[in-house]
């Protein structure tokens, strides 16, 4: 269940967002992320977006192995 | 970046893998992975054969049809078998074993059940039986309490009337706290689950190891996530200082997503709860606050569970897996006579059940 591909937020309209992972798009309620707008990447849980995900902080989890001599 | 890719570079893997033999020291390590997703994840990628002997892995309470209560499930059977009646569920609840039947039985015997991907649908189900009462299973953690909060919410703002929900809603840092009071269980470090950790955050983490002095890392689903995890948790370990670490910080915040908490905040509000293998748990499930009792199955059909009720006695050892004491192979039904098809416990059935990722993955 918590398998959270995060899922690019194509359309928002009201509390809804349409987001999308390769070919597969969806619907998804963005009533937890006040905040959320169009190009973010979301993790969606049962139909809801549950939160943004941070390109900066990825790119510093990603460093923390590549810079392992 | 699609944050999917990067976290499964071969590359990365194979150096954070080596990092952690490396580092490992010379004494055996067990670390917990919390989150039944993890446990999954962890026998899917075959992270096992990369890491060094003397790391053991043990899977714990993270998978929420595996801890519900038998009564829960024999609740939402009996609501199954009335003629007025249709049940929506996640579809892992099925083939739940209960006491006598299960979802998937009733269901062959005509039996109205219906999977939904969100607990949103169920609005649309009332929609399609105007005649029926449409019950929602609500099972999960405090990832799904939100979804199912704002579910209740808009079912009470469009006024619809042939709706209620079924919870069996839990958290998991109370049952982290049960579980650290058991003496046979030697743990030297957990892996915290991601999800419910962004709902959450880090902070309700802290007390174990300031309390219990044993490291806690926040981590993500990706083999590299995992690994990271664990080599933050083994890096904790050697320098001797507990701490939550939080490997997962793309999606988790420290605090967490206050917004997602005060919906589920509005809607629940701490009650014991009942745990398979564990007993109650203080404060450790969402009740529905009465202001949204129409919506609450439990009380529009007066039913009862928990309390005074037991698992029966068989052999299963569900209980012991979800508290940690065994891995599912220990168990004497294991692969035998218990099987996805044929689950004799609950862990066989889910995805997320640590006996299935097991039995998929590791045989």
């Amino acid at each position: 269940m918590c398998l959270g591909i995060p899922m690019k937020v194509i359309r928002i309209k009201d509390n809804f967002a349409q987001v999308q992972s390769g070919r597969l798009v969806r619907t998804a309620c963005v009533q937890m992320l006040p905040k959320v707008k169009i190009g973010d990447y979301v993790i969606v849980h049962a139909g809801f977006a549950i939160e943004i995900v941070d390109p900066k902080r990825a790119k510093e989890t990603l460093k923390i192995v590549e810079e392992i001599k | 970046m699609r944050y999917v890719d990067e976290f499964r570079n071969k590359k990365l893997i194979l150096k954070a893998a080596g990092e952690i033999r490396r580092i490992m020291p010379d004494k055996r390590i067990t670390i917990m992975e919390v989150c039944g997703t993890h446990t999954m994840n962890f026998c899917r990628f075959g992270l096992r054969g990369l890491l060094p002997a003397g790391l053991n892995f043990i899977p714990g309470p993270g998978c929420p049809v595996c801890v519900s209560h038998q009564s829960y499930v024999d609740a939402a059977i009996k609501l199954a078998r009335r003629e007025d009646t249709v049940i929506a569920t996640f579809g892992d609840m099925l083939r739940v074993p209960g006491t006598q039947s299960s979802l998937e039985r009733e269901r062959g015997r005509g039996a109205l059940v219906r999977i939904l991907y969100s607990p949103l649908d169920t609005l649309k189900l009332s929609r399609s039986y105007p005649g029926k009462r449409i019950i929602f299973l609500g099972v999960g953690f405090e990832t799904t309490a939100p979804t199912i909060a704002l579910s209740i919410l808009r079912a009470k703002a469009d006024k619809i009337k042939n709706i209620s929900f079924l919870t069996s809603l839990k958290l998991m840092p109370p049952a982290m706290k049960h579980l650290l009071g058991d003496k046979k269980l030697n743990i030297a470090g957990f892996l915290c689950p991601g999800h419910v950790s962004s709902i959450i955050g880090t902070r309700p983490y802290e007390f174990i190891p300031r309390k219990f002095g044993i490291p806690c890392c926040v981590a993500g689903f990706e083999p590299l996530d995992i690994l990271e995890g664990i080599l933050m948790i083994l890096r904790q370990v050697n320098r001797n200082r507990p701490e939550v670490n939080n490997q997962y910080s793309r999606v988790v915040r420290p605090e967490g997503n206050p917004e997602a908490r005060r919906i589920i905040s509005r809607v629940f509000k701490p009650e014991d709860s009942y745990w398979r293998g564990m007993g109650s748990i203080p404060d450790s499930g969402l009740a529905i606050r009465s202001a949204f009792e129409s919506f609450d199955a439990q009380k529009v059909f007066a039913l009862e569970w928990g309390a005074g009720a037991r698992n029966p006695a068989t052999k299963c050892r569900c209980a012991d897996v979800l508290k940690g004491l065994i891995t599912p192979d220990k168990c004497q039904f294991f692969g035998r006579a218990c099987l996805p098809e044929k689950p004799v416990g609950p862990c066989m059935v889910s995805a997320e059940g640590a006996c299935n990722a097991y039995y998929r993955y590791n045989r």
